[in-house]
């Protein structure tokens, strides 16, 4: 285990809060907030996740991916949720990308000779997912970044640095169930559009990718504090790059490896399999979101 | 003797029959000899007059008509039914050849079984080479929250089906085998009653072999599985629902099983357990026989688009409170390309290769592989890998004897060289021919060889697989004995698996049980009662509606003046309930008749035919009738039609319908409609200074003319018109009549009373009660008549909260 010394403290707020039209009966929610514990890469000291109002039901469990999902359930109707996490999260400094992996050419042999259905296995991340069908238009834009012979990191970054070129930052631009496809013509979106957007591009020329769930700290500009509450959860993507040098990550959002700045909240296919609260609830009419982040440094003086 | 002779000259219904060179048949062996279990049936009826063979045909499609079997396609118009393709000669099978074709089959059943639990457990089939990692990992029915789980009872697989056919050689083999949730049990068990009426003879009859034993020990089974931890949870069917194509069947499997019929909806999770919604409060649920894909079952831990599944029930699996039958992602064992890993596996695992072997079939992931289906067009059938269809249901792109079946371009070779770990090829089989009735251009029937393939059911019982004793065949429509005729729009066919001697009857008590079981009247869950108690409503409105546009129509014909005062006041009343009078037999009044239709659709398990059939038989009429209806005499004669036709349904169902609880929610619909609709005339028409001619007309409309001349022998009143039609306990479209009817109706519901004290909806209706018995005519004036509509719509807003959610 690495010590403090190279690893960065983090103090982890975030508080999600809803408010429906009408009551809403049975609400049930299954909540993936809790960070993950990976070797090497991240650990998790202490979490605590408060729903207000408590729940009737409560179940811990890991899903297929390892993600903590916590599954609640109301038995009277209910007209507000709150869901707040506090962590503490330590985040390792991890080998930057260098372009060690797989070869582009090399990429369809690995995947013939890798026999696993283990939840890290590639093969989960080759195909189209519930929220990312094949879309044409990504695929043709993606084909221009093929170089055979170089490794597959080296894509990866032409790539997410394209995407981020392309594209432009903007809250209001798409909604939680935009399709990539949507994102990608309109040239504008959020950390998801980007992420989704890359993932469909990868997958379209044979490379596994998968989307990662999770918070960025987030750094003020020179000379002000950091905001409370100001930051958002946050997306990027992980990409198999073969048998030895396993999965990378890479955010297009900030044209970025996703390093020490990152903490890991989940991974899947999609935003679907990650999303941070998933229910369903019998109500009338609509509903009111709204999300606060904080990712504090601990050894930070800010 | 004239009989003899008639018989004798009758021409011989098999002297064309000629099956095809190099295809098997199932009436003649190889050497044209007729199989021996076919002769006694073929001696007995080949000589029939060609009137007496439809006459036969005409039984069992009467039968077929009047049971209300119907086939729905999800292709062109999602709702249209059409009539059951019954190919009315029976597939007969030796029972010595069937137990062959079933211990194979149950081998089979048993690696599916391992195969399964090795895909959601340690996923060795893939880690050890014996099954690629992407065609599992890519198929959309590779359903990832099951990995890992342990399934309550300790099996995945409970009740399969196989397709089979019979080979050139004579043997059989499987063109699929269906593990999701596959439909035709149920109607095989129609197929069996229709084909009876056709044939009813003791010879046959005698000696087919029962399917009653398969279901009673399926049933069995499903109710073992749902009581593993204690006496109390039910076992029930999961429907997709009314627009599913095999809905009637599910609706015909429930009433022919006595377990319930439920949607997602009707299930809610409680702690991880499945509770049924019932008018009595939450009910467990121990086990499903699931009618409905996997992936819609849970839309917060599968399709987060599925409307018609329940949240949490994932978690109920996981906890091991719920078993599925069969186990959600089951459907990846029917993906095609399985079948050409299966034989490899079967080795693998049991060290035997499998005595019914499946299609042969190739994946086209594999270079090798990809190369001989390259070579071998010709012969093969190439289409999706991941496709859980037929080999002969052609999806998507798909080629044909080295034609692509699309507007595909380009060379086969390069299609597999490009998208080959997508596409698997598969034998172009050649299918046997079993004895068909086909009539020509001219109406001249004859018999002529079909291609078939056949659908066997197989259950999990705690003494092992057990088999329909029958099956479900699918008869093709042309010549052509090769698998493609078996496309969609051919016919089905009874299976009869017939004995040496007569066999014993059976029912559906599982065996080795003697007496009857007298089964639970059953629960009603709350979505049933609630379409029960609106259906009441509709139908209520409905008889209303007719007998009002009636009078109006009456009256047009005998004072031929629009301008006439009652004719106004019913045009004003009418057209504010939402008739467009201007048209002789308004569209509104369809739609209301579609209204009650709708929901009996929603508990068709509850109905008896006659009743769904009437209820149709109204709505076809009406429509008929409103394009040629001229207002007047001829549109009252219409609506004495259509008045006849909806109080049929009611007797029908007044008189047939077990007095249960469904009954009570339907019956307690109709007395809140017309108590409803009765404060609403008179509230319009018998106001203090009302119309002239209004309490005469309600008093009319109350169908009350003869009794108030009895009671009152006077002029209508406002005061004898209120004693009749509002306080009068007697008269059965009296308001007080029908708020005792209600009254009774609800201290018959669960929950009417606790501690002794009145339920709110109680407490409302004997408010209500006592207020009416004791009240003056004078004492209701129209205001509080106004007040009592409202307070009508708090009763059903209390049944609501009580019971229909």
């Amino acid at each position: 285990m690495p010590t403090c010394g190279d690893s960065m403290r983090y103090d982890l707020k975030l508080k999600i809060t809803y408010r429906y039209d009408g009551p809403t009966d049975r609400a049930r929610n299954l909540l993936r907030l809790r960070p993950l514990s990976l070797d090497g890469v991240q650990t998790v000291d202490a979490a605590r996740l408060e729903i207000t109002p408590p729940p009737s039901e409560r179940h811990e469990f890991r899903d297929f991916f390892g993600n903590h999902v916590c599954h609640v359930a109301w038995n009277t109707p209910i007209t507000d949720l709150s869901v707040a996490l506090h962590a503490q999260v330590r985040r390792f400094a991890t080998a930057t990308m260098t372009p060690s992996g797989l070869a582009f050419s090399d990429m369809a042999e690995a995947l013939r000779t890798a026999h696993s259905l283990s939840p890290e296995a590639p093969h989960h991340f080759t195909a189209a997912s519930p929220r990312l069908p094949q879309t044409a238009e990504i695929a043709t834009f993606a084909r221009d970044f093929v170089e055979p012979g170089r490794p597959v990191e080296t894509l990866v970054r032409r790539l997410g640095h394209a995407i981020h070129e392309r594209m432009i930052f903007d809250p209001h631009a798409t909604t939680v169930t935009t399709p990539a496809a949507v994102a990608f013509a309109e040239r504008r979106g959020v950390c998801q559009d980007f992420a989704h957007i890359m993932i469909v591009a990868l997958r379209s020329l044979g490379i596994p990718a998968g989307y990662v769930s999770g918070f960025l700290r987030t750094y003020p500009p020179p000379g002000q504090p950091r905001l409370e509450g100001a930051d958002a959860m946050h997306a990027w993507v992980r990409i198999w790059t073969g048998a030895k040098t396993g999965w990378i990550e890479f955010d297009p959002t900030n044209d970025q490896a996703a390093g020490e700045d990152y903490i890991t909240v989940g991974v899947g296919r999609d935003y679907s399999d990650v999303a941070p609260v998933r229910g369903t609830m019998r109500s009338a009419g609509g509903q009111e979101t709204a999300q606060a982040v904080d990712v504090i440094p601990k050894d930070s003086t800010a | 003797m004239a009989t003899a002779r008639l018989r004798h000259t009758a021409p011989d219904l098999l002297a064309g029959y000629r099956p095809a060179k190099g295809v098997a048949d199932e009436m003649f062996d190889a050497s044209g000899r007729m199989r021996p279990v076919w002769r006694r049936f073929a001696s007995r009826f080949r000589n029939l007059s060609a009137q007496d063979i439809e006459g036969r045909f005409e039984r069992a499609d009467q039968y077929l008509r009047d049971a209300g079997v119907y086939f729905r396609q999800y292709s062109s118009d999602p709702l249209t039914e059409r009539d059951w393709p019954l190919s009315h000669l029976p597939v007969i099978v030796d029972e010595a050849e069937w137990a062959r074709i079933c211990s194979g089959l149950a081998e089979r059943a048993d690696l599916l079984e391992m195969v399964m639990a090795d895909l959601y457990g340690p996923g060795k089939l893939v880690s050890d080479h014996h099954l690629p990692a992407e065609l599992v990992a890519a198929s959309p029915h590779f359903q990832r929250p099951m990995v890992g789980v342990k399934p309550r009872g300790g099996h995945f697989l409970h009740f399969l089906a196989f397709e089979i056919g019979r080979s050139p050689d004579g043997s059989w083999f499987v063109l699929g085998d269906r593990t999701q949730a596959p439909s035709g049990a149920g109607f095989a068990l129609e197929n069996r009653m229709a084909t009876g009426r056709s044939f009813p003879e003791l010879f046959p009859r005698a000696f087919i072999h029962r399917l009653a034993g398969f279901f009673g020990d399926f049933l069995s089974a499903a109710d073992q599985l749902a009581h593993l931890d204690g006496p109390e949870p039910l076992a029930a069917i999961l429907t997709p629902g009314l627009s599913n194509d095999a809905y009637f069947e599910q609706t015909y499997l429930a009433r022919y099983l006595g377990v319930p019929l439920l949607e997602g909806e009707d299930l809610v999770i409680e702690n991880g357990r499945a509770m049924v919604r019932t008018i009595d409060g939450p009910k467990p649920v121990g086990a499903l026989w699931r009618r409905i894909d996997s992936s819609f079952a849970d839309p917060i831990e599968l399709d987060e688009h599925s409307q018609i599944g329940t949240p949490g029930m994932m978690q109920a699996i996981r906890l091991g409170h719920l078993g599925m039958m069969n186990a959600l992602g089951s459907g990846i064992l029917e993906m095609r390309a399985m079948l050409a890993f299966l034989p490899r596996i079967s080795r693998q695992l049991t060290g035997q290769p499998l005595s019914m072997p499946n299609i042969a079939t190739w994946w086209c992931g594999g270079p090798r592989e990809s190369q001989y289906v390259a070579r071998n067009a010709q012969k093969m059938m190439i289409g999706p890998a991941h496709s859980v269809d037929l080999p002969f249901e052609l999806v998507g792109s798909a080629a044909v004897a080295g034609q692509f079946r699309d507007k595909t371009q380009g060379s086969i070779e390069d299609w597999l060289r490009e998208k080959g770990s997508q596409l698997v090829g598969q034998e172009a089989v050649t299918l046997s021919t079993t004895p068909a009735w086909m009539t020509d251009a001219s109406g001249m029937g004859r018999i002529v060889p079909r291609p078939m393939t056949v659908r066997v059911f197989a259950a999990r019982t705690p003494q092992g697989w057990r088999f329909m004793k029958g099956g479900y065949a699918r008869i093709g429509q042309s010549e052509d004995p090769t698998a493609l005729a078996m496309q969609r729009g051919g016919s089905v066919a009874d299976v009869w698996v017939v004995a040496r001697k007569p066999v014993a009857q059976i029912s559906l008590a599982p065996s080795g049980r003697d007496g009857f079981r007298r089964t639970d009247p059953g629960i009603l869950p709350a979505r049933a009662a609630d379409n029960l108690y609106w259906l009441g409503r509709y139908i209520e409105r409905t008889e209303d509606a007719i007998r009002l546009l009636r009078g109006y129509n009456l009256q047009l014909a005998a004072t031929g003046n629009p301008d006439d005062p009652r004719l106004r006041l019913l045009h004003a009343y009418l057209t504010g309930v939402g008739y467009d009078m201007r048209d002789p037999l308004p569209t509104a009044l369809i739609g209301r008749i579609e209204a009650a239709q709708s929901c009996t659709a929603k508990v068709r398990d509850r109905f008896s035919t006659d009743g769904w059939n009437a209820l149709s038989d109204l709505l076809a009429t009406a429509r008929r009738m409103q394009s040629h209806v001229v207002s007047g005499d001829d549109a009252a004669r219409a609506m004495s039609v259509l008045l006849r036709k909806i109080t049929g349904f009611s007797g029908l169902v007044h008189e047939n319908m077990y007095r249960s609880s469904a009954w009570q929610f339907l019956s307690f619909g109709r007395a809140l409609e017309r108590a409803e609709a009765t404060a609403a005339v008179l509230s319009l028409l018998a106001c203090e200074n009302g119309p002239s001619g209004g309490l005469d007309l309600v008093v009319e409309l109350g169908d009350s003319v003869i009794t108030h001349q009895r009671r009152f022998r006077v002029e209508t009143t406002r005061e004898t018109v209120l004693d009749l039609l509002a306080l009068d306990a007697e008269n059965p479209r009296a308001i007080l009549f029908l708020l005792n009817r209600l009254q009774e109706l609800a201290m018959e519901m669960p929950n009417a009373k606790t501690y002794n004290r009145l339920s709110p909806l109680n407490r409302k209706l004997m408010q209500l009660v006592t207020e009416f018995t004791c009240a003056q005519p004078a004492q209701i004036s129209t205001v509080r008549l106004q007040d009592l509509r409202r307070e009508l719509y708090d009763v059903s807003d209390l049944l609501s909260d009580a019971y229909l959610r």
